[in-house]
């Protein structure tokens, strides 16, 4: 299919417009808040949090008996709720790791909702297949309500952070800072995880238990890479969520047989990994380069140094010498000595080399004034 | 009991010690949320395997899958280092990454076989009795209890073997890289078992039962003792008691096992987590509002040390002057009564001998922080319990 007309199909399909919008938003939702959870190094906490929901949405529909997915979400934000507190309890109040309260609470949580969605399906009323949709995802039921609930959380949660902005901040990079200011940090944070929650429970029905994490991580890890500041990161977060939503939608809309929910995680693994290699500060590459060139650099130093040692004893510091004597030396070769004579510090002729005043001055002064070469 | 139910519990019980000990180990270390990785980034080397050995069960998949599984830790380990993230982000994107995949894979190439995902999550331990070993014409058992059979006995003899190491490294890291067991080699040793275990199991029980039963009994001892032999025995233990009663209870609601077994393993840790002796959510509470009303005590009895004058000793004037509301200044002033510290006439509250030399005692603690000096007030007050 010709990615024109695929665009066209976006517009003019319905179920492919609803889906391409909802994973957008949804993708730009998760994104913003999930640079809340990577900065808090709660990364992990979205990943429990989604297996958390899963005894709720049972339970709700034990209670209701419908399949709304409303009435549905409700439940699963609760027990989402109940499970991040727990965790939060087992953390404050024993000695267990928080790695392991989130382990266990992911665990008992969503072995619990098997057991109830087991449970369920041996029941003889025929109304409750579909449930296990939650489990993966299915990008294919979302309708256009259900968009327009993601658009109102989204709207929602944007109102809150920019609200709330500079308290989210504080406690985010000085909660102790926060605390003696006087704010209130147990309600912040309360609000905060609440959005979290919040957001992955609306993401169940599109990627599903297991990957929601990742829609909650791989924006924020990726945005973390280009920039240094919160705001730029919570926005650069919102678009690559809602361009991994969109182009993954894209991908498993045009093949057969592909589930929307991992295609979307592996699109915004792909942006992690291309922030990991090429973002120009942070970035694996340019750190790379960085290295390898101050490594250069520290040679050519080192050798224009040791020429050094060798001009200043004599009277006529342009003296020519051989090259064959630098041999000896570690850090020479010839492409370093070639960057020397561009330099203009030294002047080589035939096998000879010399030393000009220019780069006698600069031998002079490398260690009074290091790292101001050039 | 049918030998089918039999076998399906002598399996789930093989399972969670083999699920225990390594579990053990993970949650000493913080490492618990690394079992959750391994359970689903296993899944492209369980496709992977699949589509080589048709199998589910041969070894030649498990060890692909292992593989798979340590390539996980790995990869976290890889990520962690180029200091661009925190651990748990990293293992946070690697395992979505490895399980979409999977899932991708087996929806475009193994649709059509006996590999869905459900049971790549959930396992059908009901299934396990159907699918038997036969040499010759002999039946051996089922293959899973084969499998998990194998797998323990390797743990247990690589436990016993390198008990000591590993409790060394688990405790101190350093002492032990500086008495020269390598960290690298049994941290991944540890890994690998970690690996083997939830590949060898899923089978049986699914990905998450695996995490739950690595975990949940582990997390349950830590709470009930400080000694590693009596965790890892306890941990066993709670694996064994959650397996079977869980089958029973599944038996009884007709529902799938793994979700019961980890039904179960939550209902024993919700049941340690409150009522642990010393650990335990309900004794930590205790001991912090007994800790708050000794403070109180100390407060008080010092003022009374302090003022000699009858109107700052009265007792409606403490009410104010120490500013406690009337609930908690009763029961301090009980408290005291009660412990000989205080007398009162007339209303008028006084020290006595008894009191004025705990009060002593109890700032020259405060002051120079010297344990012996106290060790008689232990036993009666938790605030000197350290």
């Amino acid at each position: 299919m010709e990615i024109i007309e695929y665009i066209q199909l976006v517009f003019s399909d319905y179920t492919l417009r609803t889906i391409t919008l909802g994973t957008a938003v949804l993708g730009a939702v998760t994104g913003m808040l999930g640079s809340f959870a990577v900065l808090r190094k709660e990364s992990l906490l979205g990943d429990a949090i989604s297996h958390a929901a899963l005894p709720g949405i049972a339970i709700a529909f034990l209670i209701t008996g419908s399949k709304d997915t409303n009435i549905l979400l409700i439940g699963a934000l609760v027990s989402g709720l109940i499970g991040t507190l727990w965790i939060r309890g087992i953390t404050s109040k024993t000695h267990l790791k928080s790695d392991t309260a989130l382990g266990l609470i992911l665990s008992l949580f969503f072995g619990f909702g098997m057991l109830l969605l087991t449970y369920i399906q041996k029941q003889p009323n025929a109304n409750q297949a579909g449930l296990d949709k939650y489990l993966f995802g299915q990008a294919a039921t979302l309708v256009e309500s259900d968009v327009w609930l993601m658009t109102f959380v989204t709207g929602l949660c944007l109102l809150v952070l920019l609200l709330f902005w500079k308290e989210f901040k504080i406690l985010l990079f000085d909660k102790d800072y926060a605390q003696t200011l006087g704010f209130n940090t147990k309600f912040i944070d309360i609000l905060i995880t609440s959005f979290i929650v919040l957001a992955i429970v609306l993401g169940l029905q599109t990627v599903g238990v297991v990957l929601m994490s990742a829609m909650l991580l791989a924006p924020a890890a990726a945005a973390r890479q280009w920039t240094n500041s919160l705001g730029k990161m919570v926005f650069l977060a919102a678009i690559l969520g809602g361009s991994a939503g969109v182009f993954g939608t894209a991908i498993s809309a045009t093949q057969n047989n592909l589930s929307t929910g991992p295609v979307i995680v592996l699109v915004a693994s792909v942006f992690v990994l291309f922030s990991f290699i090429f973002s120009p500060k942070r970035g694996l590459l340019f750190k790379r380069i960085r290295l390898i060139k101050n490594r250069n650099d520290l040679e050519l130093q080192k050798t224009l140094a040791f020429m050094y040692h060798i001009v200043e004893d004599h009277d006529d510091t342009s003296h020519p010498h051989t090259i064959r004597m630098l041999n000896n030396f570690q850090g020479y070769s010839r492409k370093g000595l070639r960057k020397l004579v561009d330099k203009n510090y030294v002047e080589v002729e035939g096998g000879m080399w010399s030393m000009t005043s220019k780069g006698f001055k600069a031998a002079e002064n490398l260690y009074n004034q290091n790292g101001k070469n050039d | 009991m049918t030998d089918a139910q039999f076998e399906i519990q002598l399996i789930a019980s093989l399972v969670a010690i083999a699920c225990a000990i390594p579990g053990t180990f993970l949650v000493l270390r913080k490492m618990a949320m690394i079992s959750d990785a391994i359970s689903h980034s296993i899944l492209p080397g369980i496709v992977v395997g699949f589509f080589i050995t048709q199998d589910l069960n041969s070894p030649l998949l498990i060890l692909l899958a292992a593989m798979t599984g340590v390539l996980t830790v790995v990869l976290v380990e890889k990520i962690q280092k180029t200091k661009l993230v925190k651990e748990d982000t990293a293992i946070g994107l690697v395992f979505p990454a490895l399980f979409s995949i999977g899932v991708i894979l087996i929806a475009k190439f193994a649709n059509d076989v006996h590999l869905d995902i459900d049971a790549v999550l959930l396992g059908e331990l009901a299934f396990t009795p159907f699918d038997r070993v036969f040499y010759g014409d002999i039946d051996l058992g089922p293959k899973s209890l084969w499998v998990i059979g194998i797998i323990l006995s390797v743990t247990l003899t690589l436990l016993f073997l390198f008990f000591k190491e590993l409790k060394l490294s688990t405790f101190d890291a350093g002492l032990a890289t500086s008495l020269g067991f390598s960290p690298v080699i049994l941290h991944y040793g540890l890994m690998s078992v970690a690996s083997i275990t939830t590949v060898g199991a899923f089978d049986a029980v699914g990905a998450i039962l695996v995490v739950a039963l690595m975990i949940a009994p582990a997390a349950s001892a830590y709470l009930l003792t400080t000694n590693l032999k009596k965790m890892i025995g306890l941990a066993c233990f709670f694996g064994v008691f959650s397996a079977i009663s869980g089958y029973w209870v599944a038996h009884w609601l007709d529902a799938s096992i793994a979700g019961s077994i980890t039904t179960m393993l939550g209902v024993v840790f919700l049941f340690v987590y409150l009522f642990a002796p010393s650990k335990g959510l309900i004794a930590v509470l205790y001991r912090e509002k007994q800790q708050r009303i000794e403070v109180s005590l100390i407060t008080f009895l010092l003022h009374l040390k302090n003022h000699s004058e009858k109107r700052e000793r009265h007792v409606n004037h403490l009410n104010e002057h120490i500013n406690w509301e009337k609930v908690r200044s009763k029961t301090v002033l009980t408290l005291a009564l009660k412990n000989n510290m205080i007398l009162i006439t007339d209303d008028i509250v006084s020290l006595t001998d008894k009191g004025d030399e705990f009060t002593s005692k109890a700032i020259e603690y405060i002051l120079t922080n010297e344990d012996s000096l106290i060790e008689d007030m232990k036993d009666d007050f938790f605030l000197f319990r350290g």
